[in-house]
């Protein structure tokens, strides 16, 4: 489902991010990708999202080269990626409500579909009561889980989550993680970037580790191991 | 495609009623920009009026000897009137000159005795040309200095007027100038300020708006919002100016008369109030739309 081809990212002046990462992401697999600080889990999921493009090698999401999709034509790429990022990323100026019914609303889905799936998926997050509530009067927690619910409310092929945990104490990232494991037994593919090492050793999943930009190891039920 | 559309709309006007201080500094910036726009346009309403009244103090007269017959002299005002550089030529005859002499002199009684005591009207008929250039003044004395003429012809006044028609042709060329570069400078001032500030307030955006590009939102989903901000402050902002106009184009109407020889802030206004309420809507709406579109694509590039 994707692909990641030979990747190579150097930031001028000099500086690699990834260097030839190769590897492939079936559809409905749970990837852990770890590593430390900067070792080069962020950049592949921005390159994923066609935020940055590849020094060399080529992305493929479904068989498409993500990089040869033309600027105007990226939210429909988007659309199919729900993204988790460690910074939460919501709209200040919206509700909870209104944060995870943007998507479908860009979407052009019908109101009453939109009522009901926000309302539902708000339900699966614990945020039913925090509805009408804008980020600011949330808590760490409850921004991250807000944020699964607007990367998933739209059902993509793919939810994408870049340290989700990352800002949380121990209760929250529990909370985090199963609500991930949850949306990836419903189908749906989940690459989860983390360097929290209890996280990737209780899921047992399949683990990609990277150091310096290089995959350094691939294995289907890993453990964290730098 | 409706349901998009009409998601735009509200989203517009929920951005303005959320964050009533970033709009409120918006609606303050368009204001002060229509208002510099209608204050040019008042202006070249003065500059016109302005030079319009200098370029008919710049005129000729040609005296006619007292043998010409009135019918001779009209023929000499039809023939002139064919010219297409003339656009006025005004006969005043014998007795409207003695009239409008004793008019003038009227505080004056020892010119008045002194005319009485001539005896007959020594004022001579003469015809008051106007032209639309005053460079053109030269061409229309030289026709009527032409032999033909001569029989006719006593005078013809261009030689003494003609340093006087070229201050004022100076004096009219320099306001216009003038008034362009104010205008040139107040216009570039406008556009500078309301495109600060719609960069200002959209800057306040831009972390959302990368957000709605990274989360999957087409460019014009994001962008339309703020289209639509856009158009309701400029129609607003308009609307303000529009109406706080009115008092005070009625407060300096008759007051400054005076000071702009004899043009009429408030007659102006009911005059050409359709052209400035749209100029002030095409302002406001036009700059509105244009900016917001300029400073979002900025932020677009995600």
């Amino acid at each position: 489902m994707i692909r990641f081809q030979n990747i190579t990212k150097i930031y001028p002046p000099n500086t690699a991010a990834l260097e030839g990462v190769s590897f492939e992401v079936k559809k409905g697999e749970f990837v852990s990708l770890v590593g430390k600080s900067g070792a080069g889990k962020t950049t592949l999921l921005r390159l994923l999202l066609a935020e940055e493009v590849p020094t060399e090698g080529e992305v493929l999401f479904e068989d498409q080269n993500v990089h040869m999709i033309p600027f105007d034509d990226l939210p429909y790429l988007r659309r199919k990626i729900g993204v988790v990022f460690q910074d939460y990323k919501l709209l200040r100026s919206k509700t909870a409500f209104e944060n995870i019914a943007f998507v479908m609303e860009a979407m052009g889905v019908e109101d009453e579909v939109i009522q009901r799936e926000v309302a539902d998926v708000l339900t699966i997050v614990g945020l039913e009561e925090r509805a009408n509530n804008f980020p600011d009067q949330l808590s760490g927690g409850e921004k991250q889980r807000l944020a699964i619910a607007r990367a998933f409310v739209h059902r993509p092929e793919v939810v994408v989550a870049d340290e989700p945990t990352g800002n949380l104490d121990p209760y929250n990232t529990r909370e985090i993680i199963r609500l991930l494991v949850k949306i990836n037994s419903l189908g749906t593919t989940t690459i989860l970037a983390t360097h929290n090492k209890d996280v990737v050793n209780q899921l047992g999943k399949r683990v990609i580790t990277l150091d310096q930009g290089k995959l350094v190891r691939d294995e289907e039920r890993g453990k964290f191991m730098i | 495609m409706l349901i998009l559309f009409q998601r735009i709309i509200r989203l517009g006007l929920e951005k303005i009623r959320r964050d009533r201080g970033t709009a409120g500094a918006a609606l303050f910036a368009m204001t002060s920009a229509i208002a510099m726009a209608t204050f040019l346009f008042f202006l070249q309403g003065v500059s016109a009026h302005l030079v319009e009244a200098l370029r008919n103090a710049a005129d000729i007269s040609t005296y006619f000897t007292e043998e010409t017959a009135e019918e001779d002299i009209l023929q000499v005002r039809d023939q002139l009137l064919t010219f297409p550089e003339v656009t006025r030529v005004e006969y005043v005859s014998k007795d409207q000159a003695l009239a409008q002499f004793q008019e003038v002199h009227k505080n004056d009684p020892a010119i008045l005795e002194s005319l009485e005591a001539l005896g007959e009207n020594p004022l001579l008929a003469s015809l008051n040309i106007t032209a639309q250039n005053p460079a053109e003044y030269r061409r229309i004395a030289e026709y009527l200095e032409q032999e033909s003429l001569a029989p006719f012809i006593e005078d013809v006044d261009y030689r003494e007027r003609e340093p006087i028609i070229g201050r004022l042709t100076r004096l009219a060329s320099g306001i216009q100038l003038g008034i362009l570069l104010v205008s040139l400078g107040l216009a570039i001032i406008a556009v500078f300020m309301i495109f600060n500030t719609v960069r200002l307030t959209i800057l306040n955006s831009k972390e959302e708006i990368e957000i709605m590009r990274l989360v999957g939102a087409s460019n014009w989903f994001i962008q339309g919002p703020f289209v639509v901000e856009g158009v309701v402050i400029g129609f607003l902002s308009a609307l303000i100016m529009f109406l706080l106009l009115i008092p005070i184009a009625a407060f300096f109407g008759g007051r400054m008369e005076g000071f702009l020889s004899g043009f009429h802030i408030f007659t102006f206004f009911t005059s050409n109030i359709f052209s400035l309420l749209l100029l002030q809507l095409g302002v406001g709406v036009g700059l509105g739309v244009i900016s917001s579109v300029i400073a979002v694509r900025r932020y677009l590039n995600v």
